[in-house]
């Protein structure tokens, strides 16, 4: 389609997105990620059933334990679209870029010691 | 097996306060079947507690590993070279783990990542239920297989209280009333009788209450 | 029958055959002996006995043993109540000792409510034995002079035992069952839990009759006014074990306003006609708690009084 959507986005292609643990969200975010985003099938959708609801729950973990940790659980987040939308696509990435962009700089980044 | 719960991250964090390099040590065992402190939970809490520490500006260093169980010798020997290069070790075995390495290895500090809870099963991917209480008088062949000291929240052996209703416990409603489910068993196949006898009072010696226990087999014994 | 258990007054008036009348009085949150004084002289002669409760709800009160033996010098008979949620066994004999020598004559037999309920839920609970151990175990003192370990006591607590039954508990079925164990195990006397569902209540009485549970104790129906429709709901819906039918609700609603407690009292007082009249029932235990000034214009209303003076 040949859609643009923001560079500073990495994008990891996996089979389903139940293959995303919690380790995966929380590795970005201590290697300094300032967002990480997991985009799966609408809910109903999923080829291997449950994949994308499991990634759900993950997700929602993750956010909690940032909450108990004072980041903001914003930084991560589940999305679900289908494979054919690919301009939805592009705006979740702009809207995950914003939503980055608005919270500032994670505050995992190594800091240059005093 | 020994169900577990991993502390919140706050009590956890405050353990390792003044440490900069720190050993994970999951376990194998029942604490892997609740999925509390297995080698991925080891894996996640690594990351957690770097994630935090990098924010507060103080890295901490940490490595995983994860043994077959923590409550035998022979396991808690293979750790012998490793524990030594650390500030501290957590433990993310049921209570058992960090004492036993304790006292193999008076020279470190074990600290707990879990909160221990109790004896019980799985009702379902993720739902751990208690179900026995480890009185040391085994008492659920009375009541046709279900324990009433540790299910019912007063460990009435005549219940249930007048606190029961609709099959749950007054505690709470996601608490059900075992009494009621023990009756109802024994109206079903006709056997209220039992029910009716007067039970002795509990010897309350086999359970915590007469003191830590030792269980010996002479037979086994060098 | 021979001689008495106990000799208490309560034993006494159900013994000659009359319509038992108890209250209820709940210790103060403190050592506050006048504010005790001042709730249960609302009962002096209105009453044949006035349970004191222990712990109630688990929210720490004056113990039970204590108001009871102030209620004593008092003029007042106490019936003593014990639950098992905070003593074990030695603490159990050794206060209805303690008890007993104060001139506690009277006792009912509780599990008692889970501490998650009351003001102390961190607590341990102790429950070492239940409810009808401890009928059991009051009598095993009583009747054979011995403790539980079978050692001699010297100058064994001769009380009269008293347990709850709550009818409206599930299963419903076996609550006639339980009963019956009770009074087996040793209870002399049953106090029931308030009574709102009269038809249930009803049916409980004919299966307790059927078993001839009425003749080998005395069976004591529980009444509490309801001062408002608030209370009769949080009754209906947050207290386990409780039935209060929605046409009493409604009932109560419809009586407008400032005239709720007064519908309320007359509903009490239609409760009490029945059961002077119903087969087993041998008198009334009024737990109008926090309303204690209310039980003589009750007890008036419903010609309870003068209560009958049985001689010793």
């Amino acid at each position: 389609m040949r859609l643009s959507y923001p560079s500073n986005v990495k994008v990891i292609q996996v089979p389903c997105t139940g293959r995303v643990d919690i380790i995966h969200l929380l590795k970005a975010i201590e290697d300094g990620a300032d967002a990480v985003y997991v985009a799966g099938c609408m809910e109903g959708e999923c080829h291997f059933l449950v994949g994308n609801l499991k990634a759900k729950k993950r997700v929602q973990y993750v956010k909690k334990v940032l909450q108990e940790l004072g980041i903001e659980p914003e930084r991560v987040e589940m999305f679900n679209l289908s494979a054919g939308e690919g301009p939805r696509f592009a705006e979740i990435a702009r809207e995950m870029v914003e939503r980055a962009n608005a919270l500032g700089p994670s505050p995992v980044k190594i800091k240059k010691a005093a | 097996m020994i169900i577990a719960d991993r502390k919140p991250l706050g009590e956890l964090l405050e353990m390792v306060k003044g440490c900069d390099r720190i050993l994970i040590l999951g376990c194998k065992g029942c604490v892997t079947v609740c999925n509390a402190g297995g080698t991925k939970e080891v894996g996640v809490l690594a990351s957690i507690l770097k994630i935090a520490r990098k924010k507060e500006g103080r890295p901490l260093h940490v490595d995983e590993k994860t043994i077959e169980r923590q409550c035998d010798p022979e396991y808690i020997a293979q750790v012998k070279d490793l524990v030594g290069q650390y500030d501290a070790v957590v433990s993310m075995a049921c209570g058992v783990g960090p004492q036993f390495l304790s006292e193999a290895y008076p020279d470190q500090r074990f600290f707990p990542a879990v909160n221990t809870t109790s004896f019980g099963g799985a009702l379902s991917h993720g739902i751990w239920s208690e179900r026995c209480a480890g009185c040391g008088t085994c008492l659920i062949h009375h009541f046709d297989g279900m324990c009433p000291i540790a299910r019912c929240s007063k460990s009435l052996l005549h219940g249930p209280c007048g606190g029961s209703a609709r099959g749950k416990c007054e505690i709470s409603k996601e608490v059900d009333c075992i009494w009621d489910m023990i009756v109802k068993k024994k109206m079903e196949k006709g056997r209220l009788g039992d029910l009716t006898k007067m039970k002795p009072n509990k010897d309350w010696r086999t359970a915590r209450d007469g003191g830590p226990r030792k269980s010996i087999r002479e037979e086994l014994v060098q | 029958m021979s001689e008495l258990k106990s000799g208490s007054n309560l034993e006494r008036v159900l013994r000659a055959g009359h319509f038992a009348l108890t209250g209820e009085c709940g210790p103060p949150k403190g050592a506050n002996v006048e504010h005790l004084k001042e709730k249960f002289s609302h009962l002096r002669g209105v009453v044949d006995a006035v349970n004191v409760t222990d712990n109630q709800t688990a929210v720490v009160r004056m113990s039970s043993w204590a108001a009871s033996a102030v209620m004593i010098q008092n003029g007042v008979e106490p019936n003593f109540q014990m639950v098992c949620r905070d003593r074990n066994r030695l603490a159990m004999q050794s206060d209805i000792l303690g008890a007993y020598a104060m001139g506690v004559r009277n006792m009912l037999c509780l599990s008692g409510d889970h501490q998650t309920f009351g003001n102390h839920p961190q607590a341990k609970n102790v429950y070492d034995i239940d409810s009808m151990q401890l009928i059991s175990l009051v009598k095993k003192m009583r009747d054979e002079g011995k403790f539980l370990n079978d050692e001699d006591i010297d100058v064994p607590p001769r009380m009269f035992i008293g347990a709850a039954s709550n009818p409206f508990a599930d299963p419903f079925e076996f609550r006639v069952h339980r009963l019956a164990m009770k009074i087996s195990a040793g209870a002399d006397f049953i106090q029931t839990q308030c009574i709102y569902n009269m038809e249930k209540f009803r049916n409980f009485m004919k299966m307790a009759v059927d078993m001839g549970l009425h003749e080998k104790a005395y069976i004591l129906a529980g009444i509490t006014p309801m001062k408002s429709v608030g209370m009769a709901q949080y009754m209906a819906k947050s207290v386990p074990g409780m039935d209060v039918p929605e046409s009493l609700i409604k009932r109560l609603r419809g009586a407008g306003k400032g005239k709720v407690a007064e519908e309320g009292i007359q509903f009490a007082i239609e409760q009490i006609q029945e059961f002077k009249e119903m087969r087993g029932i041998a008198g009334i235990h009024l737990m109008a708690i926090e309303w204690e000034h209310k039980v003589p214009e009750i007890a008036e209303r419903a010609g309870l009084l003068p209560r009958p003076k049985v001689s010793k």
